[in-house]
């Protein structure tokens, strides 16, 4: 199984997604990630996905899922280089990847993260969690 | 022309996207058009996967004469859908997952059909038009 590489630049995490993610080794990559957090004791997480063509509900969920788990573990996580046509789709998917915050590239994220991330602050009426659906 | 893939894990749902992709720039589908087709097949491959149990993708170009399009069947021989209207609805779900799959990947092709009998299997069809 393929993984996703994880660099540390201080203290901050750095991925690149460059590969077409098995659904397994978007898992791996969430538990890679929550590991290397507490053992780096990062502050900050940039999650690159310019290379990824499509983004689906499952991948959707995945980046979720670390951003939570790295806030919870004193983390920031930063998306930076959603392609436009993966913007378009992924809205009219259904996902607006509430809570998560984005940058337009690893540059600005970095900044964000340097600066205490004043600007692009996730809304903070943005209580309601598209993450948890209804029960059956 | 039609080509097929089974699909019985993970991998063979990123084969395809990963067909799925080839065929929409071979037809010239627009970026947007062929991310929203790739989404659309990611999602119902992985249905077909975790619902149906496995089944079969197939992908084709298509001609209606006026315009030309891809058209790709999601077969299953699962346990079916019981109930069609709900399945369709955002955010529900009977797995694990966002309840966005079914729903959403209709929104982003042209034509979405489904057949579905209890204990037999679903079959799901879908079309995207070149613009």
């Amino acid at each position: 199984m393929d993984r996703v590489p994880i660099l540390k630049i201080g203290d901050i995490l750095l991925v690149s997604i460059q590969i077409d993610m098995e659904d397994q080794v978007a898992l791996q990559l969430q538990e890679d990630l929550a590991d290397r957090i507490v053992s780096v004791g990062s502050h900050g997480v940039i999650i690159d996905i310019s290379a990824l063509d499509i983004v689906d509900s499952f991948v959707g969920r995945t980046l979720a899922t670390i951003a939570s788990i790295s806030r919870v573990l004193d983390a920031e996580t930063i998306v930076v280089g959603m392609r436009p046509a993966v913007a378009i789709t992924l809205v009219e998917l259904g996902l607006s990847l509430p809570g998560i915050r984005t940058a337009l590239n690893v540059e600005l994220a970095m900044e964000m993260l340097a600066t205490g991330g004043d600007a692009g602050e996730p809304d903070a009426t943005d209580d309601t969690d598209e993450f948890v659906v209804p029960a059956p | 022309m039609t080509e097929r893939i089974t699909v019985t894990t993970d991998q063979d749902v990123v084969r395809v996207r990963q067909l799925v992709r080839g065929v929409a720039v071979t037809a010239k589908l627009s970026l947007v058009d062929q991310t929203k087709l790739v989404t659309a097949a990611s999602e119902l491959a992985r249905n077909t996967l975790v619902y149906g149990g496995g089944g079969t993708v197939e992908v084709s170009q298509v001609d209606s004469g006026r315009r030309r399009g891809i058209k790709i069947v999601f077969a299953d021989q699962g346990p079916g859908i019981a109930d069609l209207d709900l399945a369709l609805t955002d955010g529900y779900t009977s797995g694990g997952g966002l309840g966005l799959g079914l729903s959403g990947a209709r929104r982003l092709v042209d034509e979405f059909d489904i057949d579905t009998k209890l204990g037999e299997g679903t079959s799901i069809t879908v079309t995207k038009w070149c613009r």
